[in-house]
């Protein structure tokens, strides 16, 4: 968390976009979120929060999320959105198409 | 520039010399004009909500009102020294509605010239005409649905809820729990379709299609075997929420087609539109078909594009998309296998067997 140079378009540490991904969860759910914790099941993704979420993500990292991506599996732990962002972003070895 | 809507949506009582006889400062014991009980509970079963702006000290006036037993037919009472316009914009913003829906009623001259001067728009009648007002036409709304009849009690339970809502220490989502949510989905009668009309009207947002459905249309929908329209109530341990969604199906032998999905604004935060699909979702599998739903995305229906998705509707062809005739322009279909999974524990569900006789013998006569 000490790392505050994050600037766009560079590849983003995954561990600071995870940290940026966990307050904000963690400030909706008032409580500790674990980053392979399901939300699903937790209850946290009404669509409503996934439409909140959806907008964080693309406003904080300057992704788009469409279409086929907007699917519950790429949203269901931190750890998922993680990697969505680094594919959204083209992020080295996470650019691979999932 | 006067803008007055056709109807009344909330009539404001002054209530020295307005609604009561007397002026409860000089006499504690003032009654009813006797007639205008009747006034405010006609208006009240039409719909219309009711309010009060009076000037006296407010725990005298609401005792007394409770004493006369008709408190509870006025909506967030303004009693204090201020100035009576102020009373009204603070309501009509409280309520959200336009000052064009508002209406006033005073036995003073200058109270209803201060009104007309600030807030031109609002409606103001002198005392004397209290007990025609049921006759004017701005108080006669076309239709009268069950809403209507219980519009005040969602008012209520809408500010109770938003309060309770307010001092809630933990997360929504335990929140929504709290809530004690319970949606019953019903196939339309003729009773409803002036609600349902509405809905597929004014639900903008959280219109999928963006089609609008009259009145006539509908009912033929109901009455077509191949059709269900399917209308949705929310309650809470609050109180009702109304009508709050509307789904228009057509059943084709392999695929049920979602032509219409309307939820009201009011219920996207309570996750309304996942549970109709979820609920959907395995009536379709139980029937053993697949789900194929029109969806026009516009600038307001993102939350809808992203409640289809991740309710596992996806832009994936298939073979069963070729029973149904093209889509209008600009809409998309998005199509699911129909697999059950349990229902999400926040909100009970209530609805028919979609699998009824008719249905079979539909299928059976190749539809
Ligand atoms: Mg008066
Ligand atoms: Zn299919």
């Amino acid at each position: 968390m000490t790392t505050d140079n994050v600037i766009d378009r560079d590849p983003v540490d995954s561990d600071v976009v995870a940290g940026k991904i966990t307050a904000y969860l963690e400030a909706k759910a008032k409580a500790p979120v674990a980053h392979d914790e399901d939300l699903a099941d937790s209850g946290l993704l009404t669509s409503m929060v996934a439409m909140e979420i959806v907008v964080f993500l693309e406003s904080t990292f300057g992704i788009a999320v469409v279409g086929g991506d907007l699917k519950m599996r790429n949203f269901r732990t931190v750890d998922d959105m993680v990697a969505l962002v680094a594919r959204l972003r083209g992020d080295g070895e996470n650019a691979g198409d999932a | 520039m006067s803008s007055r809507a056709e109807h009344v949506k909330c009539l404001v009582w002054d209530l020295d010399n307005t609604l009561w006889r007397g002026t409860l400062m000089e006499d504690p014991a003032v009654t009813l004009f006797a007639d205008l009980v009747e006034v405010v509970k006609t208006l009240d079963a039409r719909g219309i909500l009711q309010s009060v702006a009076s000037r006296n000290d407010a725990d005298l006036a609401l005792r007394r009102l409770e004493e006369l037993g008709v408190a509870e037919y006025f909506v967030l009472p303004k009693v204090g020294w201020g100035p009576k316009s102020e009373s009204i914009r603070e309501l009509a913003d409280e309520l959200s509605f336009a000052h064009g829906a508002m209406a006033f009623i005073d036995d003073q001259p200058q109270e209803r010239a201060e009104v007309e001067y600030s807030l031109p728009d609002v409606r103001c009648y002198p005392a004397e005409q209290a007990s025609s007002l049921p006759d004017l036409a701005e108080f006669t709304p076309r239709t009268v649905t069950t809403d209507s009849r219980r519009r005040r009690q969602m008012y209520q339970a809408g500010f109770h809820r938003d309060a309770e809502r307010a001092a809630y220490r933990g997360s929504d989502q335990n929140f929504l729990r709290s809530l004690g949510l319970v949606m019953t989905i019903g196939r339309a009668t003729e009773v409803e379709l002036g609600r349902v009309e509405e809905l597929t009207m004014r639900t903008t947002q959280m219109n999928t299609t963006g089609v609008y459905y009259a009145e006539e249309t509908l009912r033929r929908l109901i009455a077509d075997p191949a059709h269900e329209v399917l209308t949705v109530t929310i309650t809470d341990r609050f109180g009702p929420y109304g009508a709050v969604g509307v789904v228009v199906l057509d059943r084709y032998p392999d695929v049920w087609h979602v032509k219409l999905l309307a939820t009201s604004c009011r219920v996207v935060s309570l996750g309304a539109g996942a549970a109709i699909l979820s609920w959907l979702r395995n009536e379709a599998a139980r029937s053993g078909v697949h789900l194929v739903a029109d969806f026009r995305p516009t600038d307001r229906n993102r939350v809808m594009d992203v409640t289809y998705r991740f309710a596992d509707f996806t832009d994936d062809d298939c073979s069963c998309l070729a029973a149904l005739p093209a889509p209008d322009d600009g809409v998309n279909r998005l199509h699911q296998e129909s697999v059950f999974q349990e229902l999400a524990t926040t909100m009970q569900v209530h609805a028919p067997d979609l699998r009824p006789v008719e249905l079979t013998e539909n299928l059976t006569a190749g539809r």
